[in-house]
């Protein structure tokens, strides 16, 4: 079975919530929603106080290049256009609307009907995708747009789709194959359509063999879709980890993927694909697990984006074991920890997973022994012990040169460490100071 | 037995003078020049390499006193005055003499400690908590608490205070060599000229959020009303972004902002502690006389102030 050649984890999977199906969270009574749910410049609002909206009405414009557009993920009318703190405290731009009912845009087609054939030119459905606001939901909420614009001189060979939902504790991944199984290959497909490739590869970690399976009898509908099984292995969701997994190719240092003729999606951002381009439904809809081990149930849910932490709660559990230690938006590897329960979700989360207290610490922290298991951890081959010691001593030229910004910050490193050293911590540390380096240079 | 002797050292002396011979033409052709007052300026400096004056360190700043030939614009922080007046002696050149400086940190220290809204686990520096969310008072601008100022004061003049969680300047130690301004990645400490008698007012806050919301996270926010501008009779308050500043150039420490903020956002310290009620506050200089009855009278600076807290741009 395939998987990437360099380094790797294997945390323990908690798949927990993996057999409960999607269900439809309520609408709130009030809903904010962030201007700044993507990679770059905030959307620039394009309603005022008193305005009514529909679903899916354009709310938030992209004036920048690095930018998405933003849809109303409620009916109803705007109350004021202000800021908002999000999940780490920090103050946003966002526009806040009372729900009045659920009156949808018209041109959204909510028919349960599947719609297979698409006749649109690779640049419309571009364009679709700029104006719908998908971005990739796999974590780093990339406009898809800019993506899937391939620039001059480079040519797509491979289109991946990562279903590996290498994170323990994720599930909405899976539920989404099990549950729209053709819905995700016509998103597949109008992808491939939008890149020109001959084949997409879906990669899914062999944890998972009923999606394999289902996945595996409804790509034989469709042309050019290949699956791929691999080996359950972490970070193998990861861009470059994944490339090097499903095609060998190793994507070098400081490059993208497409140099190596290659274009990664998440396995969400081509069902949102297929909502946008054959239903002409924007993005405003996020799916999601709660999941926790203390938790009275685990739960998938499709939300509405916007919907706060707290109502996505007291819906599903009720209110928060007693014990809880954190409330965490991503799995457990790479997720952050919310600060704010109050703040609305955005684009690309994927989950609420709630901790233990006794889970959630961190060890103490005790002296490197040089035992050299985050070099064998690193998928990228780099030596976190030694940034750890640069960093601490400001000695960020050389941190450069050892290519400390080619770490992808999947925690590996950290969790490997005998000693709990916050590895990661420091290299990110580092790699901003190394930024403002190079900025301060320029 | 003699003439092993004899031959030993005749060979080692002939060795010996030829190398010598050959060392004296290589220390002549790679000899590097440099002017000896360098030497002598660098003896005069206190030696720490703070990096306070901007330059690499000590040395460095010895080179471009000499090469400049004069002090302007080069200023050793930690040395003071008296440095400064010995280099000029060396240089022969005129010294302006620079108001005493402190470190003043600009967080309300009375509240911080309190109203924690959450744990950070995470790696204890302040320049990472700062990229990963508001801090765990839940302040976007305040004090983070990790202690990277007190990491990169080389004079030990900066200590956390274990109750409140945010630095105390030792204000007999700090030099003013602005190292712990630069680690602050909120920029909350903030270089203030020392005042008469050491005796400062300030905003101790560094919040730019609108009022009502500042006030949510801290009590002691400015909320940039501007009664202080108002009632400043030497204009040395500005309000910007719903934060006011005290210009110490301007501030003539009258302390008539002091009783005037609703939040209680500006201090003052070192003033003598109120024996009945402040009367209403001198338009001029702090009184003079009352100093002599405060509980610290003289050598104040044994005693570390209470926190200073501060603002920086």
């Amino acid at each position: 079975m395939k998987t990437f050649k360099m380094g790797g984890v294997h945390p323990e999977e908690n798949k927990i919530s993996n057999d409960a199906a999607i269900e439809v969270m309520p609408v709130p009574q009030q809903m904010v929603v962030l201007m700044n749910q993507h990679l770059g410049a905030p959307a620039t609002p394009v309603v005022q106080k008193g305005d009514k909206v529909k679903v899916g009405q354009l709310i938030g414009e992209a004036q920048a290049f690095m930018c998405a557009n933003v849809h109303s993920p409620v009916s109803g009318t705007v109350v004021k256009v202000d800021t908002c703190k999000d999940a780490f405290g920090l103050t946003k731009p966002a526009v806040y609307i009372n729900v009045e009912g659920d009156e949808w845009m018209e041109t959204i087609d909510r028919t349960p009907d599947i719609k297979r054939e698409c006749t649109m030119e690779p640049k419309e459905i571009v364009a679709k995708l700029k104006e719908m606001g998908i971005v990739g939901l796999g974590g780093a909420t990339f406009p898809a747009h800019i993506k899937y614009s391939i620039p001059e001189g480079k040519k797509a060979e491979y289109l991946i789709i990562n279903a590996a939902e290498c994170e323990p504790y994720l599930t909405s991944d899976y539920r989404v194959m099990m549950e729209h199984a053709e819905e995700v290959c016509i998103g597949v497909s109008i992808l491939r359509k939008a890149l020109g490739v001959p084949n997409a590869y879906i990669g899914i970690e062999s944890n998972k063999p009923l999606a394999i399976q289902k996945m595996q009898e409804t790509a034989k509908q469709f042309e050019g879709i290949v699956i791929e099984p691999l080996k359950v292995k972490y970070p193998q969701g990861a861009e470059k980890q994944l490339i090097n997994a499903v095609t060998g190719r190793k994507v070098p240092s400081g490059k993208l993927p497409i140099d190596v003729g290659c274009v990664v999606s998440n396995l969400g951002t081509s069902f949102s694909v297929y909502e946008a381009i054959q239903k002409n439904k924007p993005l405003i809809e996020n799916i999601l697990t709660v999941t926790g081990k203390k938790l009275p149930s685990q739960h998938n849910y499709v939300v509405r984006i916007g919907t706060t932490y707290n109502d996505i709660i007291k819906h599903s559990i009720g209110e928060l074991p007693a014990t809880t230690g954190k409330v965490i938006s991503g799995g457990t590897m790479m997720g952050k920890a919310v600060v704010n329960l109050d703040a609305p979700t955005v684009k690309g989360n994927s989950s609420v997973l709630v901790m233990d207290e006794a889970e959630a610490r961190r060890n103490p922290e005790t002296a490197c022994i040089r035992c050299g298991k985050c070099m064998h951890a690193c998928p990228m081959g780099l030596e976190p012990y030694l940034f750890s010691a640069l960093v601490k001593n400001n000695r960020i030229e050389e941190a450069k040169e050892h290519n400390i910004l080619d770490c992808i910050e999947c925690g590996c490193c950290f969790f490997s460490c005998p000693a709990n050293k916050p590895l990661t911590d420091e290299i990110r540390l580092g790699k901003n100071k190394v930024r403002a380096m190079m900025a301060a240079k320029k | 037995m003699t003439q092993q002797i004899l031959i030993a050292v005749l060979v080692l002396g002939v060795i010996g003078a030829f190398f010598a011979v050959v060392l004296y033409f290589v220390a002549q052709k790679f000899k590097v020049v440099e002017d000896p007052l360098i030497d002598e300026v660098a003896e005069v400096l206190p030696g720490a390499n703070c990096g306070g004056c901007g330059k690499a360190g000590c040395r460095a700043f010895a080179e471009a006193c000499v090469s400049q030939g004069n002090l302007d614009g080069l200023r050793c922080a930690p040395g003071g005055d008296a440095v400064a007046q010995k280099i000029a002696q060396l240089l022969g050149c005129a010294v302006e003499q620079g108001e005493p400086q402190v470190a003043v940190v600009r967080c309300h220290p009375a509240n911080c400690g309190e109203k924690r809204r959450s744990n950070y686990d995470g790696l204890r520096s302040c320049a990472f908590q700062n990229t990963v969310y508001t801090g765990e008072s839940g302040c976007p601008f305040g004090c983070l608490g990790c202690g990277d100022c007190v990491a990169a004061c080389q004079f030990d003049a900066i200590h956390m205070d274990p109750e409140t969680g945010t630095p105390v300047v030792d204000e007999a130690k700090c030099t003013a060599c602005g190292a712990c301004a630069k680690a602050c990645p909120r920029r909350i400490i903030e270089l203030r000229n020392k005042g008469k008698k050491d005796r400062r007012v300030y905003v101790s806050c560094v919040n730019k959020e609108k009022g009502a919301q500042a006030m949510k996270t801290c009590a002691n926010a400015c909320i940039g009303c501007g009664k202080c501008a108002k009632v400043c009779p030497m204009e040395a308050i500005t309000v910007a972004d719903n934060l006011s500043y005290i210009d110490y150039t301007k501030c003539i420490a009258c302390r008539k902002c002091v009783v005037e903020c609703p939040t209680h956002a500006i201090v003052d310290v070192n003033f003598p502690a109120p024996a009945k009620k402040p009367e209403a506050p001198k338009p001029a200089e702090a009184p003079a006389a009352p100093a002599a009855q405060a509980p610290v009278p003289e050598a104040p600076k044994a005693q570390p102030v209470a926190a200073e807290a501060q603002k920086a741009q």
